[in-house]
């Protein structure tokens, strides 16, 4: 099997939760190959951000969401021009996803000109209006207000659009979350809370500061809640599929918990993990779990692609990635004065 | 001129934005059905439909939080705030969302919502729901801030704040809604940042906003009996400030009190004190004082709560205080 070697650590169980997915969620060949290049986009972005902050090159605070990668494609895919979505602290995922390229996010995580937002948002607050992403907000459940009032404004203009809230576990703690999706319910708004379950809120596992059941929680508004496996990007899509039509047809919200992992710490400097969870965890999810290597099983075994195109896939957007890195290093800081610009719009 | 109340004014310049923007809305608790908590928002949803006039849960923080991204989107939403104190649970959004986006998106995302609501004490709730949060708002770049004193003022900001691109934060006040003065029937807007001179004189400036400078016109007034003239400079806006008014009105006075219902500590007469010195130093005879709430929580005792904010008694001894450090030429 040539499929081994080109496919990381794939193994015989990995292989079998690939095939038990049979749907292909109405892809294309051509749309699943770029839902797979998305997520090998995701990964090369995340790796090659985190060894400019190994290497001192990056200032602040970064969130890698490696392991994460179906969650933010799988829903992604699902959307069309008229969508938006905000993002979290954790948000360089969902940007590619949704469209961003690698230079000018690369410039705005290294606080350039030329970076999405000029150099004033970064890594945390990155945003990509273009593309319907209007941005990664830090504070933790800080963009569920600003998601629920872009389904507001979609039903309010009539646009047919969906707005996405990606949010993570953690966010489960904040009350805004429940303001916001019982407004959501009583006027059936068309907006998808996504949660990405990776099971750690900073450095403490769900289980000590979540109680009772997330789908529950949801479910008491009223709204339509569904648990994915969100290392299956078939499943997520799917189950996207089937919130954004609901949303389209004026049905209201959909809640997704999208269990999945996040194989770095909290941020960049989260190195010494072991406090809170095992090195055999980690390396559980990378080997049995990781969506990338499983969804090039499902590629493989339908012949979409072959392991060599695969291999190439990824080679390419290395190449691609470590350019735009190169680029960013070498593009210009904004100027001094531009500190007070875009305070005020007038 | 018809003269109309503070609180028609309100609700004119909210009804001619909703029928000259269908992007416009107003959303908040009680503002539809019930015609508004202070009944600012009267007749609205009948004339206008659930669609414009659109009530909400007790959720400020969720609401506002929606405001805020519909905004982004290109919604013209006008929330209301039954008090500006419940502003409190909803910092994150006011300050973190409304104000930063902006800024952190390189100027790509503009967020054209108003807040209003009434911001002022002196009616014996309780220090929960008497806060001035005025001086917090304007602290922070990306916000602007208005507190109107007349339905004149009313009118005609808040149509300006409604057609602003930045976050616009109206502070009302719910002692000034039956308050009556002219209003013209034909369209006009005030643009943000300009103060306008109330009363003029020659020997002391009261310089404040919202119902203090009505207090500091009172006050003139009894001046005016013991021959004192007091020039009365009303901010109308907060941020942007017009600090050109002030500074020539100092020129001509010498004298400066400046009239606040916030707090004294980090209040917003602090930072005008702080821009008078650093400008017009040269031009002041005594030191600047200040008629501000007196530094506790809002005191719920009537006679007390009276005493605590500023009343034309203290404004008047304040007046006297920077005459005696600098006494008037004789003659």
């Amino acid at each position: 099997m040539t499929a081994r070697k080109t496919t990381r650590k794939t193994t015989k169980t990995a292989r079998k939760a690939a095939r038990k997915t049979v749907d292909s969620a109405g892809r294309t060949p051509e749309q699943l190959l770029e839902a797979y290049r998305q997520m090998v986009r995701i990964r090369a972005f995340e790796d090659n951000a985190n060894e400019l902050y190994l290497q001192a090159k990056m200032p602040g605070l970064t969130h890698m969401s490696s392991g994460q990668e179906a969650s933010a494609v799988g829903v992604c895919e699902a959307l069309d021009e008229r969508d938006k979505i905000t993002s979290t602290h954790r948000g360089h995922g969902h940007c590619v996803a949704r469209g961003a390229t690698f230079r000018p996010m690369f410039c705005e995580l290294l606080g350039k000109e030329e970076g999405y937002c000029h150099g004033k948002g970064g890594s945390m607050h990155i945003a990509d209006q273009e593309n319907g992403n209007l941005g990664a907000n830090a504070i933790v459940g800080g963009s569920t207000g600003i998601a629920t009032g872009a389904a507001f404004s979609a039903k309010y203009l009539g646009t047919g659009g969906v707005a996405v809230c990606f949010l993570g576990d953690g966010a489960l703690g904040q009350g805004i979350l429940y303001e916001v999706m019982n407004m959501a319910a009583l006027w059936k708004l068309p907006v998808i809370y996504a949660c990405e379950n990776n099971q750690y809120g900073e450095y403490t596992h769900i289980d000590e500061m979540l109680a009772g059941n997330m789908l529950e929680r949801a479910r008491a508004f009223g709204i339509e809640a569904e648990e994915v496996d969100g290392q299956d990007l078939l499943a997520v899509m799917a189950a996207a599929d089937r919130a954004v039509a609901r949303a389209r047809a004026g049905e209201g919200a959909t809640f997704l918990a999208l269990k999945t992992y996040r194989y770095f710490g909290h941020h960049v400097g989260d190195i010494n993990r072991s406090y809170y969870r095992t090195k055999e965890e980690e390396e559980h999810w990378k080997a049995e779990r990781d969506p990338i290597p499983l969804f090039g099983e499902v590629l493989l075994e339908r012949g979409i692609a072959t392991a060599e195109e695969l291999t190439a896939i990824g080679e390419a957007i290395s190449r691609e990635a470590e350019e735009a890195v190169e680029y960013a290093l070498e593009a210009p800081y904004p100027p001094a004065e531009a500190a007070r610009d875009h305070v005020y719009a007038s | 001129m018809p003269e109309i109340t503070y609180r028609q004014a309100i609700n004119d310049a909210l009804a001619e934005e909703i029928e000259r923007d269908e992007n416009v809305f107003v959303m908040g608790e009680e503002v539809a059905q019930y015609n508004g908590a202070y009944k600012v928002t009267e007749g609205l949803y009948d004339r206008f439909g659930e669609d414009r006039i659109k009530d909400t849960p007790i959720s400020e923080a969720g609401f506002i939080g929606m405001g805020i991204g519909a905004s982004m989107l290109g919604l013209r939403p006008v929330m209301e705030l039954m008090f500006w104190s419940f502003s409190y649970v909803a910092f994150d959004q006011i300050v973190n969302n409304a104000a930063m986006v902006r800024y952190m998106s390189g100027g790509l995302t503009h967020v054209p919502i108003v807040i209003r609501g009434p911001a002022n004490g002196g009616t014996n709730v309780g220090a929960t729901h008497s806060h001035t949060p005025e001086n917090f708002m304007a602290h922070t770049p990306g916000l602007k801030v208005v507190c109107p004193a007349t339905p004149y003022d009313a009118k005609g900001l808040l149509k300006t704040a409604i057609r602003d691109n930045d976050p616009v934060y109206v502070m009302e006040n719910t002692l000034l809604y039956g308050n009556k003065g002219e209003v013209p029937t034909e369209e006009y807007t005030i643009p943000l940042g300009h103060a306008q001179v109330l009363r003029e004189g020659r020997d002391v400036s009261l310089i404040g906003h919202g119902r203090s400078i009505l207090t500091a016109l009172e006050a003139a007034g009894h001046l005016a009996g013991e021959g004192i003239e007091a020039e009365v400079v009303d901010l109308r806006s907060l941020r942007p400030l017009d600090i050109d008014t002030v500074l020539a009105s100092v020129a001509r006075t010498h004298r400066v009190v400046l009239v606040d219902e916030n707090k004294p500590f980090c209040g917003v007469s602090a930072q005008v004190s702080h821009m008078i010195q650093e400008e017009a130093f040269d031009e002041l005879d005594a030191p600047i004082r200040r008629v501000t709430s007196l530094d506790a929580p809002a005191i719920y005792s009537d006679p007390l709560e009276r005493e605590q904010l500023p009343n034309p008694r203290r404004i008047q001894e304040a007046v006297q205080q920077v005459l005696e450090d600098a006494p008037r030429a004789a003659g």
